[in-house]
This record gives C-alpha cells, structure tokens and sequence, in this order.
C-alpha cells in the first residue's frame, strides 16, 4: 500500500480532468464489478446462504482450500525465511540468480503453472517417478494442492522477510553471543522477534494468495468432489449450472475471509511494529 | 556447518519449487522433437489466442496508462474527501481473487446482471466476447501503474512544474516536459508488469470469456483446451512461449532496476 503525504496548495492544473478520468474508470471497471458481486449477495437471505455455504460440497471445499493454503504458507513460511536470509547474509556463487528466480512465480501465467507442475509430478515426470514407487502420490491429491499453492505463493513469502533482515544488526547477534546467549535464545529473541511483523505480512499475504489460486492448482488437484475440489472451482462449476446465488454466495465468502484477514494483517503489523519500538 | 546446510536447504527448495516446474515445460514441449513443437506453435487456433491476447494487451495497457497516470496525479497534487478511499479501492483488485474477479463482472455486465441486461434491449452484449476480456484484464492490472507512479510524483517535481506554470507554461506542455519525464521510469515499470499479468491471466478471463474456439480463448485458455484434449505438445509448446514472456518480463523488470533511478521509497 502505498502511503500518504498531505497534498500541496492548489496552482497545479488538471484536477478535474484527472480526477474525472479516475472516477470514470473506477466505476465502470471496480466498483461497479463488485457491487455485481453485493447486489447478488442482497438478494440472498440468511438461510439460503446458510443452507449454500452449509450444503457438505461446499464445505468439503472450502476445508480443502483452507487446509491446503494453510499447508503451503507453512512450507513458504520456513523455507522462505531461510531462502530470505541466504540472500541477504551470505555472499555465494549462484547468489544473484537465486534471487532472480524468486519472482518467476510471479511473472509464469498460472496455466503454465499448473501444467508445468502436473508434467513434473505425474507418474512419468521427474519428480512423480522419484516419488511414486516410495508411495507418495502427488499429482491429483491433495498434496498437489499444496505443491500449487507453494509454487505461486513463494515469492511473497521472501520479498516480505529479505528488507526485514536486512535491517537487522549483525552486531546485536555476535553482541548476544559474547553475553552468553545459547543459540536458540538468539534465534528466538535477537532474530526472530524483530522480524515478527515482516513475517506476518510475507505470512498472511502468501494465504490470501493461496485461498483464491485457480489456474495453477485445478490441473494437478483431480478436482474430485468432497475430496480435491477448491472453493474458486466450485465457483466456476456453479457458474455453469447457471447457480448465480451460490457461485455468488461462495465468492463471498472468499472475498469477506480475504479482505478480513488483509484488514487484520494490517492491523497486527502496525500494533507490533509500534511494540517493537517501545521495547527498544 | 550451519550457513552450508541453510545455503543447501535455499537452493534445494528454490530448484525442486521454481526451477524444475519450468525446465519440466520445455521438456514436454520438446519431446516430441523441434519439429512437432513448431507445428504446434503455428497451428491456427494457437496463432488466433496469440492475436487475441496480443489485442486484449494493446487495448487494456493503453486504458491502465491514461487511467494510472489520472489517478495518480489526482491523488498526488490534489486534495479532495474521500482521497485515501480511493486509493483503497483502486488497491482493492490486487485482494480479489481471478474467479471471484470474473465472476462479479458476470453478475453486473453479464445477460442477467442489471446493467447487462439494460444493456441486451439495445442488442450490446459485453460479455463472453473481446469486450469482457478486456474489462477484467483492466481490472486485474488496474493497480500497477498507480503503484509506481504515485509513489514517485509524491517525492518528485512539484517545484519543477510550478517554475513551468510561473513560465508561462500551459497544463499539457508541463506534463509533456516535466511530469511525463519525472514518471517515465516507474511508468515502464508499471506497464510492464500490467503487460504480463494482462497476456497470462487465466481464472478471471476463464470466467468471462465464452471460450469460443479460435474466437474467444487468450493464449492461456488455450493452454488448458489443448491440455484438456489431450494434446500434450500442443500445450506445452504454447505454455513455452508464456513462458518466454515471464522471462523476458523479469529480464526487462532487471534491466529498469539496474539502469533506472534507485527506488529507495517501498512501493
């Protein structure tokens, strides 16, 4: 989010022609969108909503959505804090294109995405032959969900933790250490604490981003009903059952987790960053 | 010990995670031979979701580029109620999931949403065609110019454009020789990520397009049509060249943060 300064006194020409242009287009390409989505949702009372989002597909799917997206941020969480501190405390050859491929998952459509990810853990990719025979099934489960959501949320992950760290005072460590400290109350007290907020924000951010991936997941999941079918899945089968109120009811649930839990992301990062500096 | 074992550990994920999925793509696409893959390449239903997706991006970057700039120079120079609301709400598509996206343009500009269907008594229909496509590629990229322009106009020119203005200079040759050159930099930079997103979006564009063959399906569509059909080089040699396309947006991405102005301020 970018922040704020107060604007300057008025001698700068173009407000009404910048500001007509904007809210033109704000209109017709956000706000009237979404209203689509509230109007639908108006139209619903409590118990159909209710009797939608309580229906056991539905249910089934938002477990195995959340379950999964849960997963991969966990997978993001650790890897992610060690690949953000390889970069930016160690000097290695290869370094520059580690950091480079961070944000390939980013930049790869998430149809590409997800065939990539199905040709690598079917039972004749490289990675499905290696796994197979030792009975680890991937490719059309809900491990390939997971493997899904990791993939396009990653990059969140390490660019949320890498300015945190680097911000950190190698002296306060070696400081630490002179004092005594073992090497987990280090890691906990002098490295951990301090990264809190980032690592909630590289955290949070890699869930909502989980929570609403489709392209990449729906070709390596199976998409079986109650078992490995995602929520924004469900969506688009209702949608072609021409079921507006549901495919509208389960959006909205989405989209409400999602901006409650950015809200609150938000919300914990500033408490914590203004605790953090108390302590000081 | 520790620092090789953490170094191991980065680069195993990063390869298993990022690296393979990509190389596992050209793979397929290859395994057929370089002959099978060119065939694929220039079979007319790719050539036509190629053309498609390169018109849908020529349409969306120029509206994302007049709208960003508007909006950030309206945000930046003026003050208004209500500034920081918009600003959220022209954030807001980054929090919308892709088929959350192309389901709420279904509900309002779709046959049986209200502005849709006042729409149909005129004979316009702005979904499952071009028109659709291109709405929620807007919406989708919407956020990314604003994000870099903003932050730059708030640091950046104002005592230039107001020496400009006490010159004698009117609003259009200010912003030609002071704010565009100012903006350039980060412009770029938005409009390339818009670009990207734009020509591999999936869910959304899924939602709205009608997936006509060789009318409505963007390149990406047409990578899970010739998946679905069991044409495995078919897709994968597309897949390829969105895949290029990720490439070449990182090397651009590189090359701006390498030659442009240093980007101190977060965006």
């Amino acid at each position: 989010m970018v922040s704020l300064r107060s604007a300057p006194p008025r001698v700068i020409p173009g407000l009404s022609l910048s500001l007509g242009i904007t809210l033109l287009f704000v209109t017709l390409v956000i706000l009237l969108p979404l209203s689509g989505l509230a109007w639908q949702l108006a139209q619903l009372d409590l118990a159909d909503y209710l009797r939608i989002i309580g229906s056991e597909r539905t249910l089934a799917a938002l477990r195995v959505t959340v379950t999964a997206a849960a997963m991969a941020t966990l997978f993001n969480g650790i890897f992610g804090f060690i690949v953000a501190w390889v970069l930016v405390r160690y000097r290695f050859p290869g370094r520059e294109t580690l950091d480079a491929v961070i944000d390939l998952p980013f930049a790869l459509p998430t149809a590409v995405a997800g065939i990539a990810l199905v040709s690598l853990y079917d039972g004749s990719g490289w990675m499905g032959r290696l796994l197979e025979p030792l009975g680890i099934q991937i490719a059309y489960s809900w491990w390939g969900i997971v493997t899904a959501m990791t993939f396009t949320s990653f990059p969140f992950a390490v660019r949320a933790l890498q300015p945190a760290i680097e911000e950190l005072d190698p002296d306060e460590e070696r400081a630490a250490l002179t004092l005594g400290a073992s090497g987990p109350a280090l890691f906990l007290r002098v490295i951990l604490r301090p990264l809190m907020p980032a690592i909630l924000t590289g955290v949070g951010l890699s869930f909502v981003r989980s929570l609403g991936e489709f392209g990449a997941v729906i070709f390596i999941a199976g998409n079986m009903p109650y078992e490995t079918e995602i929520a924004s899945l469900l969506i688009l089968i209702r949608l072609d059952e021409f079921d507006y109120p549901a495919a509208a009811a389960i959006a909205g649930t989405l989209l409400g987790a999602s901006l409650v839990l950015l809200a609150a992301i938000n919300i914990a990062q500033h408490r914590m960053q203004a605790y953090l500096r108390e302590a000081r | 010990m520790l620092r090789r074992l953490l170094i191991l550990a980065a680069l195993a994920f990063t390869v298993i995670v990022v690296i393979l999925p990509v190389v596992s793509i050209f793979h397929r696409a290859f395994a057929e031979g370089a002959g099978a893959y060119w065939t694929a390449v220039s079979d007319p239903e790719t050539l036509a979701a190629i053309r498609l997706t390169i018109v849908t991006a020529l349409i969306v970057l120029p509206l994302n580029t007049v709208f960003g700039l508007a909006a950030a120079w309206a945000i930046a120079r003026f003050e208004f109620p209500g500034r920081r609301l918009l600003l959220i709400v022209i954030e807001a598509p980054f929090a919308v999931s892709p088929v959350v996206a192309g389901l709420c343009f279904l509900l309002i500009y779709g046959a049986y949403g209200p502005v849709g269907a006042a729409l149909a008594d005129y004979n316009i229909q702005l979904m499952f065609n071009l028109t659709g496509i291109v709405l929620v590629s807007a919406f989708i990229t919407c956020p990314f110019v604003v994000r870099e322009v903003l932050p730059v106009l708030q640091v950046t020119g104002l005592d230039e454009e107001k020496a400009a203005l006490t010159l004698g200079a009117n609003g259009w040759q200010m912003f030609r020789h002071i704010v565009l050159p100012n903006v350039s930099w980060g412009l770029a930079y938005g409009v390339i990520l818009s670009a990207a997103r734009a020509m591999g979006e999936f869910g959304a564009v899924s939602v709205v397009s009608g997936a006509i063959r060789g009318q409505t399906m963007t390149l990406p569509l047409q990578v899970e049509l010739m998946y679905n059909d069991y044409n495995a080089t078919g897709a994968f040699a597309a897949a390829t060249l969105l895949t290029f396309l990720a490439l070449a947006t990182l090397a651009l991405r590189g090359l701006l943060h390498h030659f442009g102005p240093k980007r101190d301020q977060a965006a």
